[in-house]
């Protein structure tokens, strides 16, 4: 029963262990804080390209 | 009571008068009438998401305070072992992760559409001081988690920190001075600014496009700023006939 509510609670990811992190020359970056930098640039496109809803009483 | 209310001329004592509360009271009023301090209504370039973000990072803010204020009621005994203490401390973690993920956007955008422009100047440096106030208040949090990974930060920031001098005075390895500094000081700097950006953006309205701007600017080349009533009532079919 615990072990059930434990891969209920387990993490897509494996976070027991060292970090990913990607280096090139004297920049380094973790691999989880470039997917956040890559998701807020898709959502940033996003915002820019999606359409609005627009409300009736809108001027 | 009431006639001497009704003998009382009430106009010319808004005029002037009134000492230095009366003095504030009509510069704050024409500075800010109640209208453009809650308005109702927007232009209708800002029906666009990529304005959203600004609200966002207040509503996210929010409720980092929020959950920062139950930390601070209930103590660390409580969020290190109750389960619920553990869900607020991760609220307050996740909130300000959604707080700085959707600042950054809303500088993107701002950035991008020169939001500067208009007299708005002192709303771009209100947003960038309390962004850069924001990363101290983040950094300081992470020092507050009374961990490994905040002993490993700690020690990391502390050689930067006295490779410029400052070391003396803001101590990374001091926890009680990081924690009055993340949860009293830099907090209050940064509601403060927050609200002062907010006030002038109502003041001086949302920032129009860069091309609707170019066009107003045109039609009226000697107005130095936009006017905001000939923003307000821009309609949709001539905007979109002009992109």
């Amino acid at each position: 029963m615990v072990n059930n509510f434990a891969a209920l609670g387990a993490a897509p990811v494996d976070l027991n262990g060292p970090g990913h992190y990607l280096n090139w020359g004297v920049i380094q970056i973790s691999v989880a804080n470039l997917v956040v930098v890559g998701i807020m640039l898709l959502v940033f496109v996003l915002a820019i390209l999606l359409r609005f809803p627009r409300g009736r009483d809108r001027k | 009571m009431s006639e001497q209310v009704g003998t009382t001329p009430v106009a010319p004592a808004e005029a002037e008068g009134g000492g230095w509360t009366g003095a504030v009271r009509r510069r704050a009023v024409r500075a800010l009438p109640p209208d453009k301090l809650l308005p109702d209504t927007q232009p209708a370039y800002v029906a666009s998401w990529i304005y959203v973000f600004g609200v966002l990072t207040l509503a996210a803010f929010i409720v980092v305070l929020a959950s920062g204020c139950v930390l601070a009621v209930k103590g660390p005994a409580w969020w290190h072992t109750s389960g619920f203490g553990h869900y607020v401390n991760s609220m307050h973690l996740w909130s300000v992760e959604l707080f700085m993920a959707f600042m950054v956007i809303h500088l993107w955008g701002k950035f991008f559409m020169a939001a500067w422009r208009g007299r708005r100047a002192l709303t771009w440096i209100t947003g960038s001081v309390a962004f850069l106030g924001s990363v101290g208040t983040a950094f300081t949090g992470y020092l507050a988690q009374q961990n490994f990974d905040s002993q490993w930060i700690a020690t990391q920031a502390k050689d930067g920190l006295n490779s410029v001098g400052i070391g003396a005075y803001f101590n990374v390895l001091d926890f009680g001075q990081m924690l009055m500094w993340h949860i009293v000081l830099l907090p209050a700097v940064v509601g403060i600014l927050v609200v002062w950006h907010i006030l002038l953006v109502r003041r001086r309205g949302v920032v129009p496009p860069i091309a609707l701007s170019d066009r107003l600017d045109e039609a009226a080349p000697s107005t130095e700023s936009v006017p905001e009533p000939v923003l307000s009532t821009v309609p949709d079919a001539e905007r979109e006939a002009g992109s």
